[in-house]
């Protein structure tokens, strides 16, 4: 087939095409020795990796891991053999099926003219002759009954997927509104789980807290809160707890008195989608979300200052019960956490 | 009656032998010796000239290398536009200056967001003499010892629960600034956590105390002696720990491992096959029968 048929419309060319260039062979297509030589050179890289896959088993089988990890220039000995050996083992197939290709396979240039992506006007008008000819013997415009129950009843099965959905609650309540928060409810330090005294603080200091309870047993030595329950509530009452100098501290409005003495608490789930944030720096009072940047102003009622995050963290008030330590004097006023719809 | 008895005094003296007396006098002399060392006001004299001397030669060092920026008493300098030119240092304690001046963090060399570590300026006896100056203007938290962090008679259990609530208070902690193997990381504005592996003991726990530029402090109060112990005994297993993965690449997490792959690993099979594609060898010689143009 010849360029004119393909684009029987196009002007002709300003310059004649030039075809393709005489073809030049390959050492191994003109001399048998060479070829013979190649051939060796392929069947040798298989058999490489053969030896290769072989060594690999040996090495897997007889050296250990244990204590030797840093045999050969900080490397394991069972690492570094097992990696050379099957890494060869890959690379003697693929080198050999390269050189193969490139030596001894034909070598012949293929041309593959372009044309143009549309089928030609014959096909065009068959394929829309056929669809006419099926529409005309299933019947399906003489006869209503059977095109409206088709459409009902593929329409329909849109409903189970939709059904299903209810799979994926229950729905959440009033769970996002609350924490484990509560009046008189010992802030505590988190991992070792002791009740913190405003003195313990020294400005600039922080720390990551938990409400006491998490760490309490009841009667029976048993923990309150155990397994997917203690993660669920950990995860909505973490706080973070700094002490600045009272006269840096510009709180929210209604929130003049959450503090003692420059300590404040706020929650330490970010409100962009949820990330625990504790990359304080405590000169600018800053709390950094290392997820995705998001920036708040603790000494300015933990007001967003960089970022996606749309609110300020919740703050929880703090108060000191009869023994010196620090206690919440109630939940957070508003839920913790990422946006979400019902939040409004 | 026996106790007038001559024979059973005798034996009594015989008993006590005779160098008796002579040992009764060298402890007398011993014992009032030692009590006058511990107690004598004349040896608490002696110490407090000697740290009036270190306080001294502190303030000396203190006046040439540092007022500028802190001020001639160590209250700080403030700028005209409100700048903080150095922070005050009544208070810091003797553990602030160690920290800084130890690791080289102080004197800056120029004014910026963070001063990095470098080389010691001064010499240990000028730092503890800086150190004893500023904990003299106001109390501070010491330099702590080694008694502070060892894990010393501890068995090996113990050892084992120390690094595992270590790590706990660690990955709690620490982890958001300085990552959860202490390599570090980038921090707002310009500013770095530094790597903690790389930090010695010593420094490790004067940082938590003090509280170094933009970190905030763990001090006793908030984190107690032994959890600071653990702390740093987990960060000396983390330099134990065998690495059975190979090279650990500063243990930064994916991100490096990700790039080192795809640049490194790929870019030389790529490489490699470019270096293929480039190389063909094609001859003059026709095959048997063709014709030559």
């Amino acid at each position: 087939m010849s360029l004119e048929q393909h684009r029987p419309d196009r002007t002709p060319a300003p310059i004649e095409d030039p075809g393709l260039p005489e073809h030049t062979w390959r050492p191994t297509d003109v001399d048998e020795a060479k070829a013979r030589r190649a051939e060796r050179q392929v069947a040798g890289l298989f058999v490489f990796s053969m030896l290769c896959t072989v060594l690999f088993v040996v090495a897997y089988f007889t050296i250990s891991i244990g204590d030797d990890w840093e045999t050969f220039g900080g490397l394991g000995a069972s690492t570094l053999a097992l990696g050379l050996t099957f890494g060869g083992a890959l690379l003697g197939i693929g080198v050999g099926i390269i050189q193969w290709a490139r030596k001894l396979m034909a070598d012949n240039e293929i041309v593959e003219m372009r044309h143009p992506a549309a089928s030609s006007a014959e096909d065009r008008e068959a394929t829309l002759d056929a669809l006419d000819q099926g529409l005309q013997e299933s019947g399906i415009a003489r006869r209503p009954l059977i095109r409206n129950t088709l459409i009902g009843a593929v329409g329909l099965l849109g409903i189970p997927a939709v059904v299903g959905l209810r799979d994926l609650g229950p729905l959440p309540g009033d769970k996002l509104f609350s924490t484990i928060w509560e009046e008189g409810m010992l802030l505590a330090r988190d991992v070792v789980g002791t009740p913190i005294r405003p003195s313990d603080m020294e400005i600039g200091d922080l720390i990551n807290g938990q409400p006491i309870a998490l760490f309490e047993t009841d009667e029976e030595g048993e923990p309150i809160y155990e397994g997917e329950d203690l993660l669920v509530n950990k995860a909505k009452a973490s706080i973070v707890i700094v002490r600045m100098d009272p006269e840096d501290n510009n709180p929210a409005p209604g929130a003049e008195n959450w503090a003692v003495d420059g300590i404040l608490c706020f929650s330490k789930i970010c409100t962009h989608v949820g990330c625990p944030i504790n990359l304080y720096a405590r000169k600018t009072h800053h709390l950094l979300c290392p997820c995705h940047q998001s920036t708040f102003d603790l000494s300015d009622g933990a007001k967003v200052v960089f970022g996606p995050a749309a609110r300020p963290l919740p703050q929880l008030p703090l108060g000191v019960n009869e023994d010196g330590y620090l206690v919440a004097r109630s939940d957070f006023r508003e839920p913790v956490g990422p946006s979400f719809w019902e939040r409004g | 009656m026996r106790f007038l008895n001559r024979s059973a005094g005798r034996l009594t003296r015989g008993r006590r032998g005779p160098l008796a007396g002579l040992v009764v006098l060298l402890l007398g002399l011993l014992m009032t010796g030692g009590l006058y060392a511990a107690f004598a006001p004349a040896q608490a004299d002696s110490e407090a000239v000697a740290d009036d001397e270190l306080v001294a030669e502190g303030r000396e060092l203190f006046l040439v290398g540092c007022a500028f920026c802190h001020g001639q008493n160590g209250e700080g300098i403030e700028t005209s536009d409100g700048q903080q030119l150095g922070p005050t240092l009544i208070g810091v304690g003797a553990a602030a200056v160690d920290f800084q001046v130890g690791t080289g963090r102080m004197p800056l060399a120029a004014p910026g967001q963070q001063g990095p570590a470098k080389k010691q300026a001064y010499s240990d006896e000028e730092r503890l003499a800086l150190a004893a100056y500023v904990q003299s203007l106001g109390p501070g938290p010491a330099i702590p010892t080694e008694d502070d962090w060892s894990l010393e008679g501890l068995t090996d259990e113990q050892r084992e629960e120390a690094v595992v609530r270590g790590g706990q208070i660690f990955l709690t902690n620490c982890t958001a600034c300085h990552n959860f193997a202490g390599s570090g990381g980038a921090m707002p504005e310009g500013g770095y956590a530094p790597n903690v592996r790389e930090t010695s003991e010593v420094h490790v726990y004067e940082a938590l105390l003090t509280g170094p530029g933009q970190m905030p402090s763990f001090s006793e109060g908030n984190l107690s002696q032994t959890e600071k112990r653990d702390v740093i005994a987990y960060l000396n297993s983390i330099d134990e720990a065998p690495e059975y993965g190979g090279f650990g690449l500063g243990s930064f997490g994916p991100v490096v491992d990700g790039a080192v792959t795809w640049i490194v690993g790929i870019g030389f099979l790529v490489g490699f096959c470019v270096w293929i594609a480039a190389h063909t060898t094609r001859t003059d010689r026709k095959k048997k029968g063709e014709v030559t143009t």
